[in-house]
């Protein structure tokens, strides 16, 4: 039934049978953590309790703690807080369109990338939380909830309403997506355990116990899991591009920005899921299962993404001048040549030149060039929406309020804070759970590798 | 000894071996209670004669539920509780009502969906399953046949059965 290909290279290497598959994932799991790992997770942690200072004199004190001024009100905080959703894109991408476009080299990929989408897309609510300033009675600010105020809703024509919908959807659909996967390695995990691992594995996988219908029914959910989150993905980058698209800000006001933005997040989110995953097969020793093919394809996905996001930046300045809007005009002319030229022009290095360099194979097959690469490319994401954010706004409708933003120590600390955050909840989750997701890898191991059985 | 124990497990190394296995072993009257496999194996529903699975129904319905929520909340509150004219926009402005009501669809039928799946599939932190084999989350697929619901076949003619259809072990096992 099965057809070996003669021509794609396995899915996994290195002749595994489906124990080899289940005792190199769950090793990580039973075995004391490394001191590699402890390492790693201690500077995690430092960093997310250095950042905590900064988090609570947020908190304390307010937000005029930050670099905001009265021309620039959005900069620092929301950028970051693109950023991380962003990055939080890639994981549920990977996950639910790949498998709908029936891509199977997902496999070895998704359990981490959702994980870090998870952790993400925590990190980047983080920030509008604390920017309302006494974030414990928000949710009567951002829910529609009936309050005191007579009953004064909140306000669904702000598409900063819709973000809040649009995050908290994303976000809690992840983790069910995510969870669903996880439930049948808890099981694979427990059936080997002793002892209280076994009763927490137990516990975790729900009493699953692999029949034939509950697969049946399995494989139906993720389907159609799969199918609303694709549009999900879309639509989540799509909103956040409306807290801008949506505004008459010079800059902000153009339609191309929802798939500008989807492209850009997809291109951060590889990277990122890059950057980690080549961390994690080196340390877990898993060249077998996330191979220089996954890696090869990541990288092309890479290509596209920023080449579309190379496109967008190109169109934006050809609208400009073809609109005939000298608003629009001296923004953009201010972007590249004003007082913001080199987060421009870093923008552009890192975003559109540096990501065509994977055309060349050797460097698209090179671990140490992709890890390079990957970071350039998150730190370029990072530019872009400090450029589109700031540049907008620092020179007002009014000459005499244009201003300069400069970032805090406490801007720079809350940032910290959620690397802190994100690494921490990371490297739990590398120890504690099954970084691959075992039955999916078993299910593409016959049909991808000669060799599956002994 | 012959009737005590409850069930025979035929266990499976190979997936395609397996599929041929449940249409031989169904084929000569055999009863399977059922298939544990460590993986999905694709075909084994239908070898097996289980129905297609409901759920997306399920989901459609909670769906539909979330989209008239969403609608019902945001006229409610724009168009009737407290009516205000926001960037000269109607009260109702629907194009507006549209994110919200995609989210709301999404989330529901997301969770209705697998909150049917748990409960039907009777998965819960405290669920104590029979574990048939060990090894079935693993790398064996275990095909477990009830003997109370096949007391007219002989014991050892189902045992020959499986052997035949290329199980590599034949086991008992019974649960108190």
């Amino acid at each position: 039934m099965q057809v070996t290909s003669s021509v794609r290279q396995p899915l996994v290497t290195g002749g595994k049978t489906y124990h080899d598959v289940t005792h190199d994932v769950c090793r990580q799991v039973e075995g004391k953590p490394s001191k590699l790992w402890f390492l790693a997770f201690l500077t995690a942690f430092g960093v997310l309790a250095i950042g905590s200072t900064a988090l609570l004199a947020t908190l304390w004190e307010g937000i005029g703690m930050w670099g905001l001024n009265k021309t620039v009100g959005w900069a620092w905080d929301i950028t970051n807080f693109v950023w991380w959703v962003g990055i939080g894109h890639a994981g549920t991408l990977i996950s639910a369109v790949l498998l709908l476009f029936r891509q199977k080299w997902r496999t070895s990929i998704n359990r981490a990338a959702e994980a870090m989408t998870i952790f993400a897309v925590i990190c980047a609510a983080m920030f509008p939380v604390i920017h309302m300033g006494r974030p414990w009675v928000g949710a009567y600010w951002a829910l529609p909830l009936p309050n005191t105020y007579g009953s004064l809703w909140v306000n669904f024509n702000s598409p900063l309403l819709w973000d809040v919908f649009a995050i908290s959807t994303y976000f809690s659909v992840s983790l069910v997506f995510w969870y669903i996967g996880l439930i049948p390695d808890f099981a694979t995990i427990r059936d080997r355990a002793t002892g209280l691992r076994k009763i927490i594995y137990g516990a975790l996988s729900l009493g699953w116990d692999g029949a034939a219908k509950t697969w049946m029914r399995y494989e139906s959910v993720s389907l159609i899991l799969a199918g609303l989150a694709t549009p999900l993905v879309l639509s989540v980058h799509t909103i956040v591009s409306f807290d801008f698209a949506t505004s008459v800000i010079p800059g902000w006001h153009t339609t191309i920005f929802p798939p500008y933005f989807v492209a850009g997040a997809i291109f951060s989110g590889f990277a990122m899921v890059l950057t980690l995953m080549i961390v994690t097969r080196k340390v877990y020793k898993l060249e077998d299962y996330i191979t220089i093919g996954h890696i090869e394809l990541m990288n092309i996905v890479i290509i596209i993404t920023g080449s579309i996001v190379g496109i967008a930046y190109i169109t934006e300045f050809f609208m400009a001048w073809y609109s005939g809007v000298e608003a629009e005009q001296y923004a953009f002319i201010n972007r590249a040549t004003g007082p913001y030229w080199w987060a421009y022009w870093s923008m552009m290095t890192c975003n559109v030149i540096s990501p065509q360099l994977f055309w060349i194979k050797k460097i698209r097959t090179s671990i140490v060039a992709t890890f390079a690469l990957s970071i350039v490319v998150n730190i370029g994401m990072w530019f872009e929406r400090f450029v589109i954010i700031v540049t907008s706004l620092h020179r007002d409708y009014l000459p005499s309020s244009w201003a300069m933003f400069y970032p805090t120590l406490v801007d720079v600390g809350v940032y910290l804070f959620t690397f802190g955050f994100f690494f921490t909840a990371f490297f739990l989750f590398a120890k504690f759970f099954p970084v691959i997701n075992m039955a999916e890898v078993k299910s593409v191991l016959k049909s991808s590798s000669e060799k599956a059985h002994k | 000894m012959e009737r005590d124990t409850h069930f025979i497990l035929g266990v499976y190394d190979d997936e395609d071996v397996l599929l041929h296995a449940v249409e031989k072993v169904r084929g000569s009257g055999v009863k399977i209670h059922e298939v544990y496999s460590p993986y999905p194996v694709h075909g084994l529903e239908h070898v097996l004669g289980y129905k297609r699975s409901k759920l997306p129904i399920a989901a459609f319905l909670f769906g539909m539920l979330g989209i008239s929520l969403a609608l019902t909340m945001q006229y409610y509150m724009m168009e009737f509780d407290w009516p205000m004219i926001i960037g000269g926009k109607d009260y109702g402005a629907f194009p507006d009502f549209v994110p919200v009501s995609f989210e709301m669809t999404v989330l529901l039928a997301a969770f209705g969906m697998v909150g049917v799946f748990l409960i039907t599939s009777n998965l819960k932190p405290w669920a104590q399953p029979r574990i048939f084999d060990l090894r079935s989350t693993d790398d064996k697929h275990v095909m477990a046949i009830d003997l109370a619901t096949n007391s007219s076949l002989d014991l050892g003619k189902i045992k020959e059965i499986l052997t035949e259809s290329g199980a590599t072990e034949v086991n008992n096992k019974s649960f108190e």
